[in-house]
């Protein structure tokens, strides 16, 4: 079947979802954001891999986090940098979001950095670019955030290298989110063998398993035995209403709390895609635990977004 | 005008005619199958050696886009379609802009339809105000001015006194009501079928339950208060086993499915291809494996084109920001042709779903070839194979999920009352 993101010679074009990717790229990805993991420490922290390139991070929806990681991404690799908040120009004046990229084509733009709240906006953008333009899925709707499911599983590659023998826990709002689906994905392409996802039922797409996981709807059961979990976040507009009855409900019955994650094996370590809300989904004994590897995953990202740019401009550190 | 169409295969399901045979057509009618009348003497004659001659098609539902769409398509461009699709009769919903919920928009529409000439054109009057589910339209007097029934096109009634109101007040008169069952607060924002695909595309679904509790709903109040009632574009198969059920223990009802359905499911979204966004979704394969089974057994009564244009722009956004609809007069045939060959169904079964079984349902004279009937005739070659693309579709909506793919069926004449309205140019 015809891969968008992907030339006729299975080199990555564009990185649009983790579907849809081979191991071969993915691994690829990786291996090349090991060696931007030293550039952050070095005191001169850029390598000149996308100069004289123009990257545009161009966000249909609001997110200052993720734009800053693709922005010092892409100033590391010493390429010019134009952030566009559409949400607050153009897209208001009922521009339409093919308009906008075409004048950003005509301003010579080498690679666009997307996030948008509709699923599918950046399979659209990269159908129509020039074939020497590349699209990063920055997170579309509920579909795809490719780079965080990256960067998650390059921060559990680092704790936990031994991928083919690991049991990992997705906890909550999986219908949801783009952050979930990427990461099932990347888990299930490097052969992690058991994949489960924790939620309730109103929180779980119909037909969840057919995407590889065991469900729970428990975290007494979910979490036994698990070497990572995964936390996911909840919107704050899921908390009460017909999805769930109160967010004081949810922490009780899902948030991870010491004595939940206590049933997990010892030494697992707990991830989270940020921003948390403390008291919600994670207990903050647990945010700021010794099993926490949050924060890595923050550094962590930036190598990885590192190793995407360049990859797609052609280049490797 | 006297028009003679000789050495034609002619197919007519409602007289049982499936032989070859000459029709002999005199001011408008059929005068003859078969045996010539006395002292014909044709103006015209049309050789159709290896070709089928059908009843002309009728279509349930259309989309023509007036009034007020017309960027999208205009009554020109969508009946020229309709006549290169061998249609001559179609029904059209109301929701165009304004709606057609008032007698003076419908003589108006009837009346700019005649001056074209090509089709015959049957509206379907709102069935609430607006469509807005909370005040009935004025039905006998839409029904004076030419509605051939009333529907609430894509908008469900959500109050089912209304609904209840609307069907009893309906059946008074005797009138059928056209509704596409569909449950609008499980169905809310949702674009694609609730399942697989819809999971893993992210996109928000519609469950299938959304059509079998509507459907449902729709029979029980259909069976208390007497009235005719017809579904449309059926996409599940509960709400086929539901069809079933009604009408083995006798309930009056009937059913259609789009052409669309027939073939396609869900997986034809592919990477957000907006094409496959339509109204209901596209579902699974064991769906539609029970639709296809289900006109097979007549539990579905007829196909149609639902045919709606959409304009480019429209299709170039995110999925679920698409327009949904797809362009469908002419892939009728051939796509009615395929579900025969697909389904070992006789062509002229095929054939029937999509001429006498809608014009009974719409309750038109159309749809056969008896003497002095209205001479609308199609006339197509079963094994002339053609490639869609924008070049070669008529409809100014050129939003098909078969772009660039094989169709085989090709209408080579149409004729409305007699004359020709559309004439294959290629060969």
């Amino acid at each position: 079947m015809y891969n968008p993101q992907l030339t006729s010679e299975g080199a990555l074009k564009h990185l649009l979802s983790i579907e849809g990717l081979p191991k071969k790229n993915l691994l690829q990805i990786l291996d090349t954001a090991e060696s931007f993991v030293g550039v952050a420490e070095r005191d001169v922290k850029k390598v000149p891999l996308l100069r004289g390139k123009t990257v545009c991070n161009i966000f249909f929806e609001n997110s200052t986090r993720t734009r800053t990681t693709f922005e010092i991404a892409a100033k590391r690799l010493s390429a010019d940098v134009i952030n566009l908040n559409v949400n607050t120009s153009s897209q208001s004046k009922g521009e339409a979001i093919l308009d906008t990229i075409n004048n950003l084509i005509a301003m010579h733009t080498d690679m666009f950095v997307v996030r948008h709240s509709q699923s599918g906006a950046a399979h659209l953008i990269a159908q129509h670019l020039p074939d020497n333009i590349s699209v990063v899925n920055a997170g579309d709707g509920r579909h795809s955030h490719p780079t965080q499911g990256l960067l998650d599983v390059f921060t559990i590659r680092r704790y936990k290298p031994e991928m083919h023998n690991l049991r990992v826990a997705l906890v909550g709002d999986v219908l949801h989110s783009r952050v979930a689906r990427s990461e099932i994905h990347a888990l299930t392409t490097l052969g992690v063998p058991e994949v489960r996802v924790i939620a309730p039922k109103t929180l779980l797409p119909n037909e969840v398993e057919k995407l590889g996981v065991q469900v729970f709807h428990d975290m007494k059961t979910g979490l036994k035995d698990v070497d990572v979990v995964m936390m996911l976040r909840l919107q704050n507009e899921r908390m009460t209403g017909a999805m769930l009855p109160s967010a004081q409900e949810y922490f009780k019955t899902y948030g991870l709390t010491p004595e939940k994650l206590s049933v997990a094996k010892p030494d697992a370590i707990v991830m989270h895609p940020g921003p948390m809300n403390r008291g919600v989904e994670i207990d903050s004994r647990v945010a700021d635990g010794k099993q926490a590897v949050i924060l890595p995953q923050v550094t962590y990202g930036i190598a990885v977004r590192m190793a995407v740019m360049a990859i797609l401009a052609g280049g490797t550190a | 005008m006297k028009v003679l169409i000789k050495n034609g295969h002619v197919i007519d399901p409602k007289n049982n005619i499936d032989a070859k045979q000459d029709i002999y057509i005199a001011a408008g009618e059929i005068v003859a199958v078969g045996k010539p009348p006395k002292d014909f003497s044709p103006n015209q004659t049309i050789n159709a050696k290896g070709m089928v001659v059908t009843p002309g098609f009728v279509d349930l539902s259309a989309r023509l886009r007036e009034p007020g769409d017309e960027y999208k398509a205009t009554l020109e461009s969508e009946l020229h379609a309709a006549a290169a699709g061998g249609i001559t009769s179609l029904a059209c919903p109301p929701d165009t802009d304004p709606i057609l919920d008032e007698p003076g928009l419908i003589e108006m529409l009837k009346q700019r339809a005649r001056k074209h000439n090509l089709a015959r054109i049957y509206p379907l009057g709102a069935l609430t105000q607006k469509l807005e589910g909370k005040a009935l339209t004025e039905m006998c007097q839409l029904s004076e001015a030419g509605c051939a029934g009333f529907t609430q096109a894509d908008k469900s009634i959500i109050d089912t006194q209304v609904l209840w109101r609307a069907f009893e007040y309906a059946a008074t008169f005797g009138y059928t009501i056209f509704l596409r069952p569909e449950e609008p607060f499980l169905a809310k924002n949702g674009v694609a079928h609730d399942g697989e695909l819809a999971g893993r595309l992210g996109l928000k679904g519609i469950p299938s339950a959304a059509e079998s509790l509507m459907i449902a709903t729709i029979l029980r109040i259909a069976t208390e208060t007497e009235t005719n009632i017809h579904f449309c574009r059926l996409s599940t198969a509960e709400g086929v086993e539901l069809i079933r059920n009604a009408k083995n223990n006798g309930v009056a009802v009937s059913a259609d499915v789009s052409a669309h359905h027939l073939h396609l499911t869900e997986h034809d979204i592919a990477y957000f291809n907006t094409h496959a966004h339509i109204k209901p979704p596209l579902r699974t394969i064991r769906d539609r494996e029970a639709l296809c089974r289900g006109v097979a057994d007549g539990t579905i009564d007829a196909i149609c084109s639902d045919h709606t244009p959409v304009d480019d722009d429209a299709k170039l956004v995110p999925f679920a920001e698409a327009e949904a609809g797809a362009t469908g007069l002419e892939l009728l045939l051939p796509l009615t042709l395929k579900w025969a060959n697909n389904n070992q169904s006789s062509l002229a079964d095929a054939i029937s779903r999509i001429t006498i079984h809608p014009a009974n349902i719409l309750g038109i004279k159309s749809g056969h070839l008896s003497l002095g009937a209205n001479a609308d005739i199609a006339i197509f070659d079963p094994e002339a194979a053609w490639q869609v693309s924008a070049d070669n579709l008529k409809s100014q909506g050129k939003n098909t999920p078969f772009l660039n793919t094989e169709m085989i069926g090709k209408v080579h004449y149409t004729l409305l009352n007699g004359h020709i309205t559309y004439q294959n140019k290629t060969d």
